[in-house]
């Protein structure tokens, strides 16, 4: 890295993550080396397609894999602690929701039915922190507050609010400790537009009142551009390409960046047209031993399909895995073309 | 049409085959369940030949000693009886009976209980609603008085025993076929069915019917299994046909002769084979529920 | 002629309640009115594009179009005759001739049916064919929609990707060689790099084979992609129609303006504006006479509350709004 940059600065360094499955079609490498760090107060925003291995990634550093899984890091840092290097009950007691928070993909089935919301996130708190009801719930008002919820609806069950409404209320308890990194899977997936946008807007805003960094997973690239500060494009189980969020629209500089971004329509551009990329995402069995997007990639090499390139650095603050990033401007124009990609087949 | 409707229902018939096997034998309880079941088909089939003396045949020894309540030697493998019946011609003879009172009653109320649980389920409605009161109203009805009050009608005959076991058991696969029916029929492959012009038996038989095979399946070998205990409950009990022999009335007989202290063998052979059936369906029928009910699949 | 009219299109679901509050507390059964007087005609050739939230009455809408779903009220005109009075003959052409695209293609699919048998299973209930032909058309239909037949015609459906699965419905629908297609979100369940190709194939498809469609969605981008024309739909009222540059470009009615500025733009230096509406969507359960969106527009009045203004369809160019409030609106566009 040219920057210098102080360990303290980081809120979470990753260095070569990996996540194995073992299944019975073989060992399914659903992540592998993949490094990134999250600085102070950024929204670092994971984007990919079903299967890319971005819900992985997080439940490996929430200790949340099932048992056929392992993984392992070089280094895992939250601020100074190693997280590979904590026990389950200290991970969970010291770590989960006080330190690194979760907003769970689907919300109606991460709140109790049984159970009224605010009790819920009094619950949370409660479990972690010694105060009283009647503190815990004074926190839990302002916490409403902050996500747009009316306190009385603390009072509510879960059945009782839309989506919209529940995604908050996971929003407010994902807040609830204060913790110093939110990781957010598909915050707004499967919910309409206007409430998606409210949303999205609210965290902003939380996010301008609060210190907490953000870890944003998402499939959907226009919610990613709109509220990420850096962006990582994570396919086959790596990282192709991470950027800061402009320069990653402006000069992307991997095949699967650029095929994305030409394949996912803007309601600004209506005449341009859409194109796909051939093909369907690896099944990840058995060891890396190519680049993963080399079988649907229009400009591979031959070594693209014995070798798997490793991250290079363009810039401070831009890494590319691609053998072709050389000659990236020539391959932006060709991607432009649809015929580019149809010559596949 | 006909002719190209029932080839294409043997092709799929044909590949069901190869499916069932596998499900069989997925599971070791199964494979094992399954080969007893077999073994026992076999020794129906060919129980004439097998079987060395008449049922009801009166037996000697090689010494020329009228042989009665022997119990198992090399000559009579499962004993005899006190009038000097042999236990293990009864016990093959029987095995014929007792499958076959198994599979058609088993069969006939699984047909029953498929087709009025997809009417009913698939109509609702007030089909579903008289479809669903008439199986309560057989939910309501004691076993033991129905077969008696048939018996006293019509006679000791195996069909009027079959006829009370059929209708007695239906009515719990009617209501379970049913269910899932109703499941199935709020999947939007249903309405992709009905977007593309199918009629509403087309649905129910041909995109219904498979996605509720496996637990009609599971229900037959259920039936199949009850109906072999009710009917041995039946025939002990005194309600069995009186002409032919069935496991269930070997034990009737062993209760008339009075000797049930004495002569265990006679009590041992029926019941065993009773229960190794009941219990080859029910591990049969377990493979199956893994397939109906995926939950229960082991990782 | 247009292929298919809607007149007056209502649809009504009745939410009874509880025997024990029907009886002993003498609650009222209550309607949720999906659908309320909707006017609109598809022209040969043309797409109209439905946008909405959930619960604007698309699906619902849909249904009735492919003649699942009854209407309450209105009509369903399909080539000049009424399809509530219209003979057998009609009705089998209707059933034929306007075919379904469905949304989930994980659900769509029967697990229990080779791709072959879902592809023939139209033609095959309607008798169109013979078997011979029928299995002919399968064939060359399954290479149409990109997949090929000596490799997919055997295989069960959860041994196909989610495109190749969307590809298998699609061919299910147009096997049928339909005058008009019905696509409920066929591509919102697919992965951003498949999307493309499912619109690409629909298109290419409906310049050979010329046919209408509707489809709906609620991602205007894509309905901006693939439409002629748009409806925006709000609680069961149609909001605002017209052709799609048109009303994405320059929407006029308040609802209309706040979704389409509400959608997220894949550009990490735009900045949208703020929607201006309140509130939240509720669900049209006994709504009140009037605009359905008057409860949470800025600009609502007296008149909004107590009366609809319902869309002219006679010019089906035209960009119209249903807005009692179009001339206080401020002019902006995006």
């Amino acid at each position: 890295m040219t920057k210098v940059t102080t360990a303290d600065e980081f809120v979470l360094q990753v260095r070569g993550l990996g996540v194995r499955y073992q299944t019975s079609q073989g060992t399914v490498h659903a992540v592998s080396d993949v490094s990134f760090e999250v600085r102070k107060n950024e929204v670092f925003g994971i984007a990919g397609e079903s299967g890319c291995g971005k819900s992985t990634l997080i439940r490996a550093l929430l200790r949340l894999l099932p048992d056929n899984a392992d993984s392992a890091a070089e280094l895992a840092l939250y601020r100074d602690q190693d997280l590979y290097g904590l026990s389950d009950a200290d991970f969970r007691q010291n770590i989960l929701w006080q330190e690194i928070s979760l907003v769970p993909q689907s919300a109606m089935n991460s709140l109790n039915p049984v159970y009224r919301v605010g009790d819920q996130v009094v619950e949370a708190i409660r479990t972690h922190r010694r105060v009283s009801k009647a503190e815990a719930r004074g926190r839990v008002a302002e916490l409403f507050d902050v996500v747009g919820l009316q306190a009385d609806l603390m009072q509510s069950f879960p059945h009782e609010f839309s989506g919209g409404m529940r995604q908050r209320a996971m929003i407010a308890m994902s807040l609830a400790l204060d913790p110093g990194l939110i990781i957010m899977d598909e915050p707004t997936t499967g919910l309409d537009v206007l409430v998606q946008e409210r949303i999205l807007r609210r965290i902003r805003e939380i996010r301008s009142e609060i210190s907490s960094s953000i870890i944003l997973i998402t499939h959907d690239i226009a919610v990613i551009a709109e509220m990420s500060d850096r962006i990582a494009i994570m396919y086959g189980g790596q990282f192709m390409e991470q950027a800061n969020a402009i320069d990653l629209f402006e000069n992307p500089y991997h095949p699967y960046t650029l095929g994305l971004k030409n394949a996912f329509p803007s309601i600004r551009e209506l005449g341009s047209e859409l194109i796909s990329i051939p093909g369907s995402p690896p099944t990840l069995v058995g060891p890396v031993t190519n680049c993963p997007f080399q079988p649907r990639c229009p400009f591979h090499l031959d070594r693209c399909a014995s070798e798997n390139p490793l991250p290079i650095n363009f810039g401070e603050d831009h890494q590319v895995r691609c053998f072709r990033s050389e000659d990236a401007n020539q391959l932006r124009h060709l991607a432009a073309e649809k015929s580019t990609w149809r010559s596949l087949n | 049409m006909l002719a190209s409707t029932a080839s294409r229902w043997l092709h799929t018939a044909r590949l069901g085959i190869g499916e069932h096997y596998r499900i069989i034998q997925s599971n070791p309880l199964s494979r094992i369940g399954f080969r007893l079941i077999v073994v026992f088909l076999v020794i129906a089939a060919f129980a004439p030949w097998i079987a060395p003396h008449d049922p009801w045949e009166m037996v000697y020894d090689k010494d020329g000693q009228f042989a009665s309540l022997r119990p198992p030697s090399w000559e009579f493998p499962l004993g005899t009886t006190h009038l000097g019946y042999d236990l293990f011609s009864q016990l093959v003879l029987a095995a014929r009976t007792t499958l076959v009172i198994g599979a058609v009653s088993g069969i006939i109320s699984i047909l029953i209980g498929a087709n009025i649980g997809l009417i009913a389920g698939y109509y609702g409605g007030k089909v579903d609603e008289v479809l669903m009161r008439l199986t309560d109203i057989l939910y309501g009805m004691p076993f033991l008085p129905f077969i008696i009050v048939l018996i006293a009608l019509f006679g000791r005959k195996l069909e009027f025993v079959i006829l009370a076991i059929v209708l007695i058991i239906w009515r719990t696969s009617a209501r379970v076929i049913r269910a899932q029916t109703i499941s199935i029929k709020q999947r939007q492959f249903i309405l992709a069915a009905k977007a593309r012009g199918a009629s509403d038996l087309r649905i129910i038989y041909r995109h219904i019917l498979p996605n509720v095979l496996p637990l009609l399946l599971l229900y037959a070998a259920f039936n199949i299994a009850w109906s072999i205990i009710t009917e041995a409950s039946a025939s002990f009990l005194g309600f069995g046909d009186g002409e032919t022999i069935s496991w269930g009335g070997m034990l009737y007989e062993l209760w008339l002769s009075g000797k049930t202290r004495v002569a265990w063998w006679w009590f041992a052979a029926p019941s065993i084979c009773i229960v190794l059936l009941v219990t080859s369906l029910v591990f049969v029928s377990r493979a199956y529920e893994e397939v109906a009910n995926p939950r229960l699949r082991k990782r | 002629m247009a292929l298919i009219e809607l007149n007056q299109l209502t649809r009504h679901f009745e939410i009874r309640p509880g025997l024990v509050d029907r009886t002993v507390r003498g609650k009222p059964s209550r309607l949720i009115k999906a659908v309320e007087s909707l006017n609109i005609a598809v022209g040969e050739n043309e797409i109209l594009g439905i946008a909405g939230e959930s619960g604007c009455g698309k699906s619902t809408t849909c249904m009735m179009i492919a003649g699942l779903l009854p209407p309450t009220r209105g009509q369903i005109i399909y080539r000049g005759s009424d399809l509530a009075t219209a003979d057998a003959a009609v009705r089998k052409e209707h059933r034929r001739n306007v075919q379904m695209i469905f949304q989930d293609p994980y659900e769509s699919l029967n697990p229990r049916f080779r791709v072959a048998d879902i592809v023939a299973e139209g033609p095959r209930a309607l008798r169109l064919w013979d078997q011979k032909e029928i299995g002919d058309r399968v064939e060359s239909m399954l290479a149409g929609v990109g997949l090929n037949p000596g490799k997919y015609t055997e295989r069960f459906p959860h041994e196909l990707s989610g495109g190749e699965r969307q590809r298998v419905g699609i061919a299910s629908a147009l096997v049928m060689q339909p005058v008009m297609i019905i696509a409920d979100e066929p591509l919102s369940m697919l992965d951003v790099s498949i999307r493309a190709g499912i619109l690409d194939l629909f298109r290419e498809l409906q310049d050979q084979r010329g046919f209408s469609s509707v489809y709906v969605s609620h991602d205007l981008a894509i309905l901006g992609n693939v439409a002629d024309r748009l409806m925006v739909m709000y609680l069961g009222q149609a909001m605002e129609v017209g052709p799609v540059e048109q009303v994405i470009r320059s929407p006029k009615h308040p609802y209309t303006r706040a979704l389409i500025g509400a959608v997220a733009v894949p550009d990490p230096r735009v900045k949208r504006p703020v929607p201006k509406i309140s509130g939240d969507i509720s669900r049209p359960i006994d709504p009140p006479p009037g605009c359905r969106f008057a409860p949470r527009c800025p600009y609502a009045d007296d008149s909004c509350h107590d009366t609809f203004l319902e869309l002219d369809t006679s010019d089906p160019t035209r960009h119209q709004a249903a807005c009692h409030r179009l001339h206080v609106l401020p002019d902006e566009g995006l």
